[in-house]
């Protein structure tokens, strides 16, 4: 897998080929805290950029994830819906959202670092 | 206005608690181990809640103060047991609620936890309503915290001895450092548990006493998930000064004379509730996957009738799914009834459920 890029909804983008797996990082699923329901786009839709893509819900409330990158949703993961908390377990890693294959690869370009998103995160807690 | 602390506001920091504002006071929602955690180890071994941002009324007097409390307050004050708790309401003219109140008899009259966000309206009310013949005291002095579980029973006793033969909805007196506090056998969570009244210079150690004897710090976020397992009302959401007590469905907080005899406010609206047809009752609502409903999602009949509204829903971890509460038309309220629930414009299935959805523990 290629090097993780990343949004400032807090989700996170790696690259194989022209599929990129999306999920939402560590700090996002810290801040959402207890994650109990989750809801993924159905497979084959279209989504754009910075649009709407599923929605996380937590003992709290409820929050709309959104997708960094326009595409076609190819695959989504079903073990998330089975057992949402996996997304509070291992966020970066097994419990990612779904795949989507791109549209517009330059749009990878306006995704931040590791490094920059940290220090974003760090600056915008919420 | 100025966000106010709990005496216990340090403490909650220390121990790593994430804060919000509720009523006005920045209280603690949840620590580290998070809402699912604190709400499973509250059920079962024992759970430590700061509610010092509820009121602390107390109305001192003796002639007449039953009779000027009735007026506003419909429970049976005549025949209160001294240290017995009753839970009832303040109602408004129309039979709305305008807070849900725990009433102590108490030596020297009557002691009222009020809900932080209605406590200055509700002193107001009060002393309207008795005058200036009886004195009301809005403690400021004082913390209140509730310990629930099933071990609190024991982790009390073991640091105030006697407080394990209190019976549900008994209070005294108890010595603690050579202060007087007030514990009664209440909560807000359905477990048995323990309310404790102390003044807020001895909060903080008492807490650390208690946390070492093996309770847990609780935030807001699981109490919240606890008392709606237990069935409970959260007042500005499942009750308001809209609902009616018999429209809540809780209408046995009202005693047989009060219910025949009337003389409190809104008196005509809560009687034609009780002899005519309910327009809609609250009820518990189980849907059957594991979409969760907010407060504010629509209910639906099966043939896609608007039916009402959900005033609570939340993800109940001890029942591992989600649940909620909400009003719907009367002819729809019996239990097992199948209803939609619209979320994010689709709708789910869903069943009206007999509450409570966690079965209580209380001791009697």
């Amino acid at each position: 897998m290629s090097k993780k890029k990343f949004s400032k909804q807090h989700e996170w983008a790696s690259v194989e080929g022209d599929v990129a797996t999306i999920g939402i990082t560590k700090h996002a699923a810290e801040m959402l805290g207890d994650i109990v329901f989750v809801e993924l786009p159905e497979k084959g839709k279209n989504v754009k950029k910075e649009g709407q893509a599923g929605v996380v819900e937590s003992t709290k409330a409820a929050s709309d994830i959104y997708t960094p990158i326009t595409g076609e949703i190819t695959e989504t993961n079903q073990s998330i819906i089975d057992d949402p908390g996996a997304v509070n377990k291992d966020p970066e890693g097994n419990a990612w959202f779904f795949k989507i294959k791109i549209k517009n690869k330059s749009e990878l370009d306006e995704l931040m670092s590791k490094a920059d998103y940290d220090k974003f995160a760090k600056e915008n807690p919420n | 206005m100025e966000t106010q602390k709990t005496a216990l506001y340090e403490y909650h920091k220390s121990l790593g608690a994430k804060f919000a504002p509720f009523a006005g006071y920045q209280m603690p929602i949840q620590y580290t181990s998070g809402i699912v955690e604190e709400h499973k180890f509250t059920r079962s071994e024992a759970g430590l809640f700061d509610v010092s941002h509820m009121g602390q009324l107390s109305i001192e007097g003796n002639t007449g103060l039953i009779s000027a409390l009735e007026k506003i307050i419909p429970i049976d004050l005549r025949n209160i047991k001294h240290n017995q708790l009753k839970y009832t309401f303040l109602t408004n003219e129309n039979g709305g609620i305008y807070d849900d109140l725990i009433v102590t008899k108490v030596e020297k009259g009557f002691n009222i936890i009020l809900n932080a966000a209605c406590k200055d309206n509700d002193y107001k009310i009060i002393k309207k309503a008795l005058g200036e013949k009886f004195k009301l005291t809005l403690h400021k002095d004082l913390s209140l915290v509730a310990l629930q579980g099933p071990k609190a029973s024991k982790i009390l006793e073991n640091i105030i001895s006697g407080t394990s033969s209190l019976k549900f909805m008994n209070g005294k007196n108890f010595s603690y450092n050579g202060t007087e506090i007030y514990i009664t056998r209440s909560g807000y969570t359905g477990e048995d548990g323990f309310e404790i009244s102390i003044l807020n210079n001895m909060v903080e150690e008492f807490a650390k006493i208690l946390i070492v004897k093996g309770a847990k710090p609780i935030g807001l976020g699981a109490r919240d998930t606890l008392r709606l397992e237990a069935g409970l009302c959260l007042y500005g959401h499942d009750i308001n000064e809209s609902t009616t007590p018999i429209e809540a469905n809780l209408k046995w907080t009202i005693s047989k004379r009060r219910r025949e005899e009337g003389g409190f406010s809104g008196y005509n609206k809560i009687k034609s509730d009780m002899n005519g047809e309910l327009s809609r009752l609250r009820i518990g609502i189980k849907p059957s996957g594991k979409i969760i409903a907010r407060e504010g999602t629509k209910i639906f009949s099966v043939d896609g009738q608007e039916i009402g509204s959900i005033t609570s829903g939340t993800y109940g971890p001890s029942v591992n799914g989600p649940i909620a509460m909400g009003y719907v038309k009367y002819n729809f309220s019996k239990s097992k009834t199948n209803i939609l629930l619209e979320v994010r414009g689709k709708k789910y299935n869903a069943q009206v459920y007999e509450l409570p959805f966690y079965k209580k523990s209380y001791v009697r």
